[in-house]
């Protein structure tokens, strides 16, 4: 039995105390928001807080978590509030979608240790999450929207216009 | 055709449309009624006058989508022309997956997403939905009103009366099920649009930005045990005998069976599953493959051009023609796996004769003579009951580029769930599914020229040697004069030549062959096809040749284009685009290439320098596409922008080893990605020609590889004729 804080509530997980965090939210909790992309820690689908860091959960037993506060997308905000979920709808990120509760996670965590990053600085944080459909630019652009909107900076243009079409 | 022993009615061109397999214009139509035969769930929707479209007495109005969302966007852009017709505002528009039913399909009924052939399919399909939907609403209003439907004009999910009063769709949708479904009609003219051709929001961006959009893996029943499967690392081979003892004796596992591919392990989750697994026993048959490697796949494939391959395409007197002292250049492209983010899974249930499938997959339909069929009918076949007892749910798919067409996993999960009690989630690691894949295939090509006095090449021979994709799809039964005859034109498999066979630029005396020299490796369609090597070959080549010519590689390529107005405009743009011939910085150089693929033209000019690794660079890549009709901006940049990334993986990247038969990269360690640090910047102009339209899925795929390793050549002399690139 392993005791830790998730979303902000207490649980008590009734589970092998080497099995990966991964699987605890997604097999024992039924929280399908983390993805499983690779088990390997080489992909960072996985991706969750741990303490307020991002951390791949593929590979971490759970026994090691004991205590500790875990938030996963489906804590990130009750409503698709976090201005990084805000600036990803804002830049249309999300293709096949997969990865992107990973790569959400990861800019949370990015913004909260560094509220203005610098290109280098995304590349930096950003680079252990892989996606596929090459939505990286898309990324970026919202990573530094997320940034404005936490600042206080108020979007000017709306939802879906990437290439200013309209 | 109809899967419930009903024959479907034939009316007119309603709403399902045959394409035909090989361009015959069938047109047949499938009625509502269909919508309630078996496997289909019955829809109470007050006004549902096609397969496509539920509107709702509370004014909900939901497009069915019968398309794979894999991230392309077809949940968006295909609601988007039946929105476009039907005359409400897109933000009323909900979107949700079809079952798996041949009213959804194209020629035979085949359910299937690929090819990129989406919006080609459904661009009228839709429309029409959408229109005859918005009569029907017409006429009911009119005679509600007692006024000519000609006076009746339906604008914002309202009909507006002449003397300005309205009735939302919502209060009509009873009515207007009553209303004969009208014939002919009539389509709004594309100045019209108010939908199509904006960058309207993705319809499925809130729910991928929280966690709630349900893929594959989250879909079935809650209390569904996993099933790993081990399968022979050998491509072909089988299980010997296993000892299930140890498995067994894991915490978490239940059973251990064997089935058709390998031996199951089934567990109340995915860890005790690869636990149980990972302590299996099992004693391999490895058959015929075990010595296979990649040396001998390159001598073979030598080989098979040596020994010649049929003829693709040809015009002029190749052998006749004399020029200058030939060009002749041999090209190599390796296997690639797909790599999804979401590994193959899939869950089954199987009870009282009856078998639901929730399945992430671009295949859900289709007659079982042909490769035995879509999801339901394998999973029929599977589970040992009828297709009409057979329910598809699909869900979305984390990644699809070809590799969800396969129905592996739906196999493995049908069969093993008509076995067991209960629901199994059939799930594959990452291990899995890089080293069970269907590959695109390796390919080897030669290739050949003469130029003329000016330069232009006056001979142009291309004989290349694969695997075929297409072989393994057709009916065992059909025999080899048939096979040659229909679709294996010549012995020539078509997604093996296409994009060399009809290479656009001007060369009188010209031959294509292709030879199919066949290996236990497992080949499928791998986002966008043959043209995936043919573009990297053809545009190399090209390049190749302008410089032998002396010329400039944009101008050598313009010259030979003329004919192609397609290409040529792609090409200007993104040349103009780029600024091509301006100044580079220090250290750069920048390459170009064109290639049409599934009826879209595309251009793409790439800027690259050497890292202080001596590795590639890629800093911007400029990208022009003419895809004929441009639904959705948005999605179409996304589109282009993804196939960069796409391609420049495989390009930089991209290889899978065979060796002792089995596949050696296994996870992403080792089959690398590009990542954020190496995406480069990219500029996508759109350039539509308002032609048909034509796919974006996978256009933007084949002409990054050259365009990156034509500007190699530009930096550096060095010409990359063998791909993922090494520079020595």
């Amino acid at each position: 039995m392993v005791t830790l804080t998730l979303n902000g509530r207490v649980v008590e997980v009734d589970a092998p105390d080497d099995m990966p965090l991964l699987w605890v939210l997604r097999d024992t909790l039924r929280l399908t928001g983390t993805k499983f992309g690779c088990g390997l820690g080489q992909c960072g689908a996985c991706t969750v807080h741990v303490n307020g860091q991002a951390m791949k959960t593929c590979q971490l037993p759970v026994r090691d978590v004991a205590g500790a506060e875990i938030k996963t997308i489906e804590g990130l905000s009750p409503d698709g509030s976090d201005p990084v979920q805000l600036a990803w709808v804002m830049e249309q990120v999300p293709q096949c979608g997969y990865c992107q509760s990973g790569q959400i996670m990861a800019a949370a965590a990015l913004l909260d240790s560094d509220e203005k990053p610098t290109d280098e600085a995304i590349d930096v944080a950003m680079s252990d999450n892989i996606c596929r459909c090459g939505t990286y630019n898309a990324i970026r652009r919202a990573i530094h929207r997320a940034a404005d909107i936490r600042a206080g900076i108020t979007a000017t243009d709306g939802a879906g216009a990437s290439g200013g079409d309209r | 055709m109809s899967e419930n022993g009903k024959k479907p009615m034939m009316t007119r061109r309603t709403f399902v449309k045959v394409a035909g397999l090989a361009g015959t214009g069938l047109a047949l139509g499938i009625g509502y009624k269909v919508m309630s035969g078996p496997g289909v769930p019955y829809t109470d929707a007050a006004f549902a006058p096609n397969p496509f479209l539920r509107i709702e007495t509370d004014g909900s109005i939901t497009v069915m989508v019968g398309k794979a969302e894999m991230g392309q966007g077809v949940a968006t852009s295909l609601p988007m022309l039946v929105a476009e017709e039907l005359e409400v505002p897109f933000e009323r528009v909900a979107f949700a997956f079809a079952p798996a039913h041949p009213a959804y399909g194209a020629a035979l009924g085949m359910q299937v997403t690929g090819g990129s052939t989406s919006i080609v399919e459904m661009w009228e399909v839709l429309r029409e939905a959408g229109a005859t939907a918005r009569e029907m609403l017409r006429e009911a209003a009119a005679q509600e009103w007692g006024v000519p439907a000609a006076d009746v004009v339906m604008r914002d999910a309202m009909a507006h009366h002449p003397d300005g009063s309205t009735l939302a769709y919502a209060d009509l949708a009873v009515a207007a099920a009553s209303v004969a479904v009208p014939e002919n009609v009539p389509l709004k003219d594309p100045s019209e649009f108010r939908i199509i051709g904006l960058p309207q929001p993705r319809l499925d961006v809130p729910q991928k930005t929280t966690g709630q959009a349900i893929f594959g893996v989250d879909a079935g029943p809650a209390d569904a045990r996993v099933a790993m499967v081990a399968r022979c690392p050998v491509f072909g081979g089988s299980v010997r005998s296993f000892d299930a003892t140890a498995a067994l004796a894991m915490p978490g596992v239940q059973e251990v069976l064997e089935i058709s591919s390998g031996v199951a392990v089934l567990a109340d989750g995915y860890w005790p599953a690869l636990k149980g697994r990972d302590a299996l026993v099992v004693e391999w048959d490895e058959g015929e493959a075990a010595g296979l490697n990649d040396a001998e796949i390159s001598r073979r494939l030598a080989a098979g051009i040596d020994e010649g391959g049929g003829v693709a395409a040809e015009h002029g007197a190749v052998e006749a023609a004399t020029g200058g002292e030939a060009i002749t250049e041999e090209y190599e492209l390796p296997y690639l796996a797909h790599a999804t983010m979401e590994p193959m899974n899939c869950t089954a249930l199987v009870e009282d004769g009856r078998c639901t499938v929730w399945a992430a997959t671009q295949f859900q339909n289709g007659p079982a003579m042909l490769g035995g069929g879509g999801a339901r009918q394998v999973a029929a076949a599977a589970a040992g009951v009828s297709a009409d007892d057979t329910v598809v749910h699909s869900t979305f798919l984390g990644g699809g580029f070809g590799r969800r067409a396969e129905k592996d996993f739906v196999q493995e999960a049908a069969e093993i769930a008509g076995r067991v009690e209960g629901a199994v989630r059939v799930m594959w690691s990452r291990e899995d599914d890089m080293q069970h894949d269907f590959y695109r295939p390796a390919s080897l090509h030669r290739l050949s020229a003469t130029l003329d006095d000016a330069g232009n090449p006056a001979v142009w021979r291309h004989d290349m040697a694969s695997q075929s994709i297409l072989n393994r799809l057709l009916p065992e039964w059909m025999p080899g004069f048939v096979r040659n005859r229909t679709v294996m034109k010549n012995g020539v498999d078509p997604t093996s030549a296409e994009g060399a066979s009809n290479q656009p630029y001007r060369v009188p005396n010209f031959r294509m062959t292709a030879a199919t020299v066949e290996f236990p490796v497992p080949v499928g369609f791998w986002r966008s096809v043959g043209h995936t090597h043919s573009a990297f070959v053809v545009e190399s080549f090209i390049d190749e040749l302008a410089h032998a010519a002396g010329q400039d590689p944009y101008e050598y390529r313009r010259d030979l284009l003329a004919e192609h107005p397609r290409h040529l405009a792609v090409l200007n743009t993104v040349a103009e685009a780029a600024d091509w011939g301006s100044e580079v910085p220090e250290g750069r150089a920048r390459g170009i290439a064109v290639a049409e693929s599934f009826g879209s033209y595309v251009a793409e000019v790439a800027e690259v320098s050497l890292g202080k690794d001596g590795r590639p660079r890629v800093h911007k890549v400029w990208c022009a596409v003419d895809c004929g009709v441009v639904v959705n901006p948005a999605i179409v940049r996304a589109q282009m922008e993804s196939g960069i990334i796409f391609g420049l993986t495989a390009a930089l990247y991209g290889k899978i080893t065979i060796e002792d038969g089995r596949a050696v990269q296994s996870n992403f360690h080792d089959y690398e990605m590009v990542r954020m640090s190496e995406a480069p910047e990219m500029h996508v102009v759109l350039a539509p020609s308002g032609d048909g339209p034509g796919g974006v899925g996978e256009p933007g795929v084949p002409p990054i590889a050259p365009a990156v390793t034509n500007a190699l050549f530009a930096l550096t002399g060095q010409r990359v004729r063998t791909l993922p690139i090494a520079l020595g």
